[in-house]
């Protein structure tokens, strides 16, 4: 039986999906794959890249961060923010990590920890994407989310 | 007897009026419909997340010491966070919000168990109190129509701040709570220390879960975040509530003001006739005398 995946962040639901085989997690003790039958496990999330296996198919996700709920077969992410690769803006993440960059130069001890997350958030989105451009791009159609 | 000019100054000026709050209730009525749905939006992520608590805080231990945030102190001072729009022309909604809050931090009971500070959220609520000289210990204005948990998470990190440094003991959250189109009521919410929900063992069976990395890192990082999460959602809420308010009102506004453009309307035409039929008795006064 395939796995139901939500993702849903506090500002709208990401994606609903029942056909999932895989769902493999940036957990905060490390990257962890979920298969069909799991254990009951409610883990933390670190900022990082979320992949959705389906079939042949594979989706590229970004989560910052959060926490990720399987419980009988239902598998759902409760993301601080997240998006389909093909949402990400590479512009901006590029110009995020540039901005951490310098920042973490100049930084004192207090914002030294703000734009070190920063920096790792700018890295996972621009990480995502360069996964998804070698994978060849599309995947498959997904709906655009609403709101 | 009135003026017939006065009185068709009195009806255009009255018109404009009406033009105006109609327009307002139009505006209104759209950002209803969007504040609304994004309360919708925020709910599942919300639902879920109290569930997760509620398998937490049956696992993580005692609650009084699992968290700095569930830690139950002695009340030295309350800390308010108030909600209210910023901008007026929403009826009672303000003054409701402003008489509710009064209660707990000006009245008779206030400051009976601690000192009382705020933090209002819209210029409305912070105008008001200022004047009773109420300790801010910050100030937040101009949120805009559609908040994003970007824009909220400031407030709730510095009560945050606060409550885990020791200078507040309480925080309550004060918002218009959206009842339906024609209601809302101020509702005061404690959110620190935090109140567990029900733990959900009834409800989903004897499921022993897997906590990663240990059930008390997971409190740990799932509580700051429920607490911007109940800011979050109060403020979406104040907001419709802000909008539906404000619709209802600027509705009746334009209903008065299409009642009183018929009623002087009525007096126009009343006017007009009985000058017109003073000018005629002019007249066949001046024949008649000329007659004679």
């Amino acid at each position: 039986m395939p796995l139901t995946l939500e993702i849903i962040t506090g500002e709208r639901r990401l994606l609903r999906q029942e056909d999932v085989d895989e769902v493999i997690a940036p957990g905060s003790l490390g990257e962890l794959g979920i298969l069909p039958n799991h254990a009951p496990l409610i883990t933390s999330l670190v900022p990082g890249e979320l992949r959705v296996k389906t079939g042949n198919d594979v989706e590229e996700f970004y989560v910052g961060g959060g926490f990720l709920e399987v419980h009988s077969d239902e598998v759902t992410v409760l993301a601080d923010a997240a998006e389909h690769g093909g949402e990400i803006d590479a512009e901006r993440a590029e110009m995020a990590r540039q901005r951490a960059l310098e920042r973490l130069e100049q930084a004192t001890d207090a914002d030294r920890a703000r734009a070190q997350a920063a920096l790792a958030r700018s890295l996972q989105r621009l990480r995502v994407l360069e996964h998804r451009r070698r994978r060849g791009g599309g995947g498959r159609e997904m709906s655009r989310p609403t709101g | 007897m009135a003026n017939t000019r006065e009185i068709r100054r009195r009806i255009r000026s009255v018109e404009n009026t009406a033009k105006i709050t109609n327009a307002i209730q139009l505006v209104a009525a759209s950002k209803m419909r969007r504040a609304q749905d994004r309360a919708l939006q925020a709910r599942p992520y919300a639902e879920k997340m109290q569930a997760v608590l509620g398998h937490l805080s049956g696992v993580a231990g005692d609650p009084d010491t699992a968290h700095p945030l569930l830690e139950r102190r002695e009340i030295n001072e309350t800390t308010v966070i108030l909600i209210t729009p910023d901008r007026g022309l929403c009826g009672g909604l303000i003054a409701n919000l402003e008489r509710h809050t009064g209660e707990i931090v000006l009245g008779p009971e206030a400051g009976g168990s601690g000192d009382i500070s705020m933090i209002p959220v819209g210029r409305k609520g912070g105008d008001y109190f200022q004047r009773f000289g109420i300790n801010f210990r910050a100030s937040f204005q101009e949120l805009g129509d559609y908040p994003g948990l970007a824009e909220t998470q400031p407030i709730s990190r510095i009560a945050i701040d606060d409550y885990t440094e020791g200078h507040v003991d309480q925080v309550l959250l004060v918002y218009a709570s959206f009842v339906n189109t024609v209601s809302q009521t101020p509702v005061t919410v404690p959110i620190l220390p935090v109140e567990p929900p029900a733990s959900a063992e009834e409800t989903s069976g004897e499921t022993q879960y897997i906590f990663e990395p240990s059930p008390q890192e997971v409190l740990a990082d799932l509580l700051p975040r429920y607490v911007d999460l109940l800011v979050y959602q109060a403020v979406l809420e104040a907001a419709a509530s802000e909008q539906s308010a404000r619709m209802v009102a600027m509705r009746n506004a334009t209903d008065a003001a299409n009642d009183m453009i018929a009623d002087l309307t009525l007096v126009y035409n009343k006017a007009r006739q009985e000058q017109i039929t003073s000018e005629l008795l002019d007249i066949t006064g001046g024949v008649e005398a000329l007659k004679g």
